[in-house]
């Protein structure tokens, strides 16, 4: 890890980009291929002015053909490339799932670690953007089911940076979501030059005593307003950025149930089969005795996704006022 | 003598060698000997899976000869007994891979013919048909991109593999960027037991190489040598930056699918008995033998020398022990691995 002595603020696009470019110079066995990341330099812009300075050759735009984009960084990095795969949206991940969780999941527990398979896979998801029902998806359920691969989701800039620095550097396949709502909103400040933050790691980005609550991407940001206001009226709340999604952060989690014997999981993606049910599951095997009341998941319906129309789009998704409501029932039970 | 050396040069080479020849026969001989062996086994209980490649020999083995170790990457399918021999794999390592024992390439995981070796450069595959061809389009973008001259990748597949997506994604790509690349279809008729007019409606799969803007050819994978010819010049025009080639070597598969499968249920016997008029492996050997490249003597000690082998690799692999059950942890990750930190 380099020391890095300054810093400088950046949104989470800016984030990317940065990470990507000191990646790109740092190393010329990176490559990145997806949709329109060359001469578009990426629809929100990440890759932009890279194919001029790194050429077409590492930099490929490549068809719409999302099965071969991830299957041919697979080969890519089975053959000693450092591939960074973008799938322009995350709705569009599905017709690369074999070739993620078929192929470069199993890459190098089927060979017996004759073969591996270094690969990021780099997606936008999630909603709150007039995304509809194909541009504002949460996928990580469907893959944190998966031995094999390890799933990243940041909601600070500096995060994405560290966590996106360890993705390129981990050996083993890594798919990393940015929440496209905190591309633009969300700034921070990002230590300068090579960081990484271990995957694996959550964070506690607010002290409480009363209320656990657990949660990643843009929900992290609005727990966390809604944490702000219910310290106005006097409770207590601690804040749980996960990080990652898998591996996840087993001691960090108990232990701040256990202090505050309340567990909340606040997540984007459904209810049903989410990210919450493992947490929920994890802290009722482990903890249950350390609880004072039963565990809650504040989460998306049970619908698909979340409708174009504003009220469906609203009706999907939580809020700050919402989730600060669910907090306040839970330390008052 | 000068009517020996008139028949002999009567045989179209392709600038093979006589000993060339011979091994590409010994590997024909050796493909059928442990296609043999691996439905005995199963049958004796010894084994619980096996699959066989009877009708590929002749195509595999010429395949296999244009194939340069320690430069061209395989990317083959399950399918691949003679392609995985022909590039350097021993009877032993399939027998170990039968066998599912620690010692294997796969330690043990992985089906049969799932074939994998790093130093031969056999890149590892799953059982996902066309899940491979991007993998192998990868490997041919390194070498391009590495500017490795004298390298290509050689990719195989069946006929029923060309329906997938994949398929058509990884020919388009190969040719937009002319990767040093061989799509090798092996054209056997049957997709389990699906025959090709329910899988296409224009069933010479070469002529969709005009589509992606690559060379196609189509070839007789009965024949060896017209086999190697044809894979020989692809592979030379891929290495030297000629970009990619679609071949399609006509053959047909003898066997049912695996041993779980009973191929009467859907084709008859008299079809089979048609094909078997023009079996690869005595046709292969009378024409060695009318071109004098072998005697009688000689194919009798080379098809004892194959027999030998085969129960020696078979006796030494069955002897060799089961992965512990341990190993069903290892090689997740690099390092030790839970999914709760």
């Amino acid at each position: 890890m380099a020391v890095t002595t300054s810093s400088k603020v950046l949104n989470n696009v800016e984030a990317v980009r940065e990470t990507l470019y000191e990646a790109m110079k740092a190393d010329d066995r990176t490559i990145i291929l997806g949709e329109d990341v060359g001469n578009r330099g990426n629809v929100f812009l990440i890759t932009k002015d890279f194919i001029n300075e790194f050429g077409p050759e590492r930099v490929i735009d490549t068809p719409i053909a999302e099965a071969s984009i991830v299957g041919i960084a697979v080969g890519m990095a089975m053959e000693g490339l450092r591939p960074i795969a973008e799938i322009q949206f995350a709705d569009f991940i599905y017709p690369a799932f074999n070739q993620i969780v078929g192929e470069a999941a199993k890459t190098r527990y089927r060979s017996n670690g004759e073969y591996t398979c270094p690969l990021v896979i780099r997606t936008p998801y999630g909603g709150g953007v007039r995304g509809a029902l194909s541009h504002s998806v949460s996928i990580e359920a469907l893959f944190y089911h998966v031995p094999g691969l390890k799933i990243v989701a940041p909601a600070f800039p500096a995060d994405v940076k560290g966590l996106l620095n360890a993705a390129i550097d981990d050996p083993d396949p890594v798919l990393f979501l940015e929440h496209k709502k905190t591309y633009r909103l969300i700034k921070g400040e990002v230590p300068e030059g090579h960081y990484t933050i271990p995957l694996g790691k959550a964070n506690v980005v607010k002290e409480g005593t009363q209320l656990t609550v657990v949660s990643y991407g843009l929900y992290v940001h609005w727990a966390l307003e809604a944490a702000q206001q219910l310290q106005s009226e006097g409770l207590s709340v601690e804040v749980v950025d996960l990080r990652s999604i898998r591996p996840m952060d087993k001691a960090t989690i108990l232990s701040s149930v256990e202090k505050t014997r309340k567990l909340l999981i606040i997540h984007e993606d459904n209810k049903f089969g989410g990210i919450g049910a493992e947490i929920s599951a994890m802290v009722a095997e482990e903890a249950l005795f350390h609880l004072d009341a039963p565990i809650r998941r504040h989460c998306a319906p049970d619908v698909p996704a979340m409708g174009y129309a504003l009220p469906l789009e609203e009706e999907y998704m939580s809020s700050p006022a919402e989730m600060a409501q669910a907090m306040r029932e839970m330390v008052k039970f | 003598m000068a009517k020996t050396e008139t028949k002999a040069t009567s045989l179209e080479r392709h600038g093979l060698t006589d000993e060339q020849l011979r091994q590409m026969f010994r590997n024909m001989l050796m493909q059928r000997q442990l296609d043999n062996r691996g439905f005995q086994l199963n049958r004796q209980g010894k084994v619980p899976f096996a699959l066989g490649s009877e009708g590929h020999e002749a195509l595999q083995a010429g395949a296999a000869m244009a194939f340069h170790r320690g430069k061209d990457i395989l990317a083959p399918y399950y399918r691949d007994l003679g392609l995985a021999l022909g590039i350097g794999l021993t009877p032993y390592e399939i027998l170990l891979s039968l066998f599912a024992r620690a010692a294997d390439h796969n330690g043990g995981r992985q089906f049969p013919n799932h074939y994998s070796s790093k130093a031969a450069g056999l890149m590892s595959f799953s059982s996902i048909l066309a899940a491979h061809i991007p993998h192998a389009v990868g490997a041919a973008y390194a070498i391009k991109y590495r500017k490795e001259t004298e390298r290509a990748v050689l990719v195989t597949c069946g006929d029923g593999t060309t329906s997938e997506g994949e398929w058509h994604e990884s020919m388009n790509f190969a040719a937009i960027h002319k990767l040093p690349l061989v799509m090798l279809v092996e054209n056997n008729e049957w997709a389990i037991s699906t025959p090709l007019d329910k899988q296409m409606a224009q069933p010479e799969i070469w002529k969709r190489a005009a589509g992606y803007g690559m060379p196609g050819k189509r070839f007789n994978g009965f024949d060896p040598i017209a086999t190697y010819g044809a894979v020989n010049e692809a592979l030379e025009r891929a290495r030297s930056g000629g970009g990619p080639t679609l071949l399609e070597g006509t053959c047909y598969r003898y066997l049912a699918h695996s041993t779980d499968d009973n191929d009467m249920t859907y084709r008859t016997k008299e079809e089979v008995t048609e094909h078997r008029k023009d079996d690869p492996v005595p046709q292969f050997e009378r024409s060695l033998l009318d071109a004098r490249v072998m005697s009688i003597a000689d194919v009798d000690a080379m098809k004892k020398d194959v027999l030998r082998e085969t129960n020696d690799a078979t006796d030494r692999a069955e002897a060799m022990p089961y992965p512990a059950a341990s190993d069903l942890y290892t090689h997740l990750y690099e390092g030790a691995w839970q999914p709760w930190q």
